[in-house]
């Protein structure tokens, strides 16, 4: 039996959960290990040494030491590519190649207004923190944006990069999680007949379940 | 084979990132210049090969790719056996050092690098004022991500491997104007980083990107 991978980190934290979702799509066992933010154990010498950018997650398996949530998932989904959901990065090259295209624009498109968004409506209100009104309004704006592309592209093909779902849908889930159950911007998403649609569809996958259930167990 | 299209702008550095992958690759491609001052990049001729309205996208046949990650990382897979060897194969494990160098280019380097070359480099050429105070945060968020990097190039030569790959290709087209501009003292004062950009930046393949650029003025 091999030793279940490793990924260090709180389950509310946004990246943590997209490694989270991946690894339960491919049916690859793993412990959490639980890192202390409050009390800056991701800033600790020893965790730099895993994560040098002092941030979650970070994971380990018998090979090799990694961060980067993206990054992460990629590994998951090659190294383990005949477990579990076999066609969540593709099974040819054109394939992986359009999955590629819509990871990417989550991480440079959807990925920073909506984690200045997250963090703002969120995560802010509970750490008591100020928020920003200018910082939400801007991003809004580019958020929605960005959701006016999906909605396009959304109404042309079921999911992101074709017809299955796939590590570029998976990428969304954490912050539209956070924004569809955790502030008054969900109308952004649920609105929008073809985004609406999609994350009706991505966000009842069984992983995705089973990761917000990990999130409501740690608090 | 199809011949790859590049549709992009040879000011722009997500279509410099893709023009330097092809000439590492010593692959045939055409590019066709967009318009951006003429916002041809919004036209609806172009939003069918990049829906955001963005440079670069690419075309190969029936494959219509845009997000110059993308599109590199496709090119050196695709092409693996011609050029430079961009990627870093054999295992899972060594193909997922390369994308996390990547993922960190894209995430830590790219944000507060391509708000500086904004500021420093297109603000002054389209005569606007630049604001001081995004610079000051953007050199600071940039220098705590370049210490990262020193410490990683004292026990790497390259960012991944011991070898060029499109980890570091990935950096060139900000670290270029950068360079020019006064956040070259970011570089600088980082021997292990320092050197690596002037090993970089005086690559063959880089160089035609350059001269690309300057035939276009």
């Amino acid at each position: 039996m091999a030793t279940p991978v490793k990924v260090h980190g709180p389950p509310l934290s946004t990246a943590v959960s997209r490694v989270l979702a991946c690894l339960i799509e491919k049916d690859v066992p793993f412990q959490l290990i639980p890192v202390n933010m409050a009390k800056g154990e991701h800033k600790s010498p020893d965790f730099l040494k895993i994560q040098p950018f002092g941030q979650v997650p970070a994971f380990q398996d018998e090979a090799i030491s990694l961060f980067e949530s993206r990054a992460i998932c990629r590994y998951v989904c090659e190294k383990y590519a005949e477990k579990g959901n076999k066609g969540l990065y593709g099974t040819n090259p054109l394939a992986k190649a359009s999955i590629d295209q819509w990871v990417e624009a989550e991480g440079q498109s959807f990925n920073p207004p909506s984690s200045v968004l997250v963090f703002q409506l969120a995560f802010a209100p509970r750490m008591k923190l100020k928020q920003d009104e200018s910082l939400i309004s801007q991003n809004e704006t580019k958020l929605e944006k960005v959701l006016e592309v999906y909605e396009k592209r959304l109404g042309e093909s079921r999911f992101l990069a074709g017809d299955e779902f796939s590590l570029a849908d998976l990428s969304h889930l954490p912050n539209a999680h956070y924004l569809v159950t955790a502030t008054d911007r969900g109308e952004m998403f649920t609105s929008k007949k073809n985004v609406g649609r999609w994350w009706g569809e991505i966000s009842s996958r069984d992983s995705w379940k089973k990761v917000v259930d990990m999130q409501k167990q740690s608090t | 084979m199809a011949v790859m299209k590049v549709h992009g702008n040879p000011f722009s550095t997500s279509t410099h990132r893709v023009l330097a992958c092809l000439y590492e690759k010593d692959v045939e491609f055409q590019f066709i210049n967009v318009d951006m001052g003429a916002g041809q990049h919004k036209s609806d001729n172009f939003l069918p090969l990049n829906p955001f309205g963005q440079v670069p996208a690419f075309e190969e046949g029936d494959l219509k790719l845009f997000e110059s990650r993308a599109i590199t990382q496709y090119i050196s897979q695709e092409y693996n056996d011609k050029g430079t060897q961009l990627l870093l194969p054999g295992s899972n494990k060594t193909m997922a050092v390369l994308q996390l160098w990547k993922e960190v280019e894209a995430h830590h380097f790219n944000p507060p690098s391509t708000k500086l070359v904004f500021e420093l480099h297109y603000k002054p050429i389209f005569g606007m004022a630049i604001d001081t105070v995004v610079v000051e945060e953007s050199e600071a968020e940039l220098a705590k991500v370049l210490d990262v990097y020193e410490a990683r190039l004292a026990q790497s030569k390259y960012l991944a491997c011991d070898h060029f790959t499109l980890a570091d290709l990935h950096h060139l087209p900000n670290v270029q104007y950068l360079i020019g501009s006064s956040a070259k003292k970011l570089f600088d004062s980082r021997p292990h980083v320092s050197a690596w950009v002037v090993d970089i930046t005086a690559r063959p393949a880089w160089s035609k990107v350059l001269d690309m650029q300057k035939q276009k003025l």
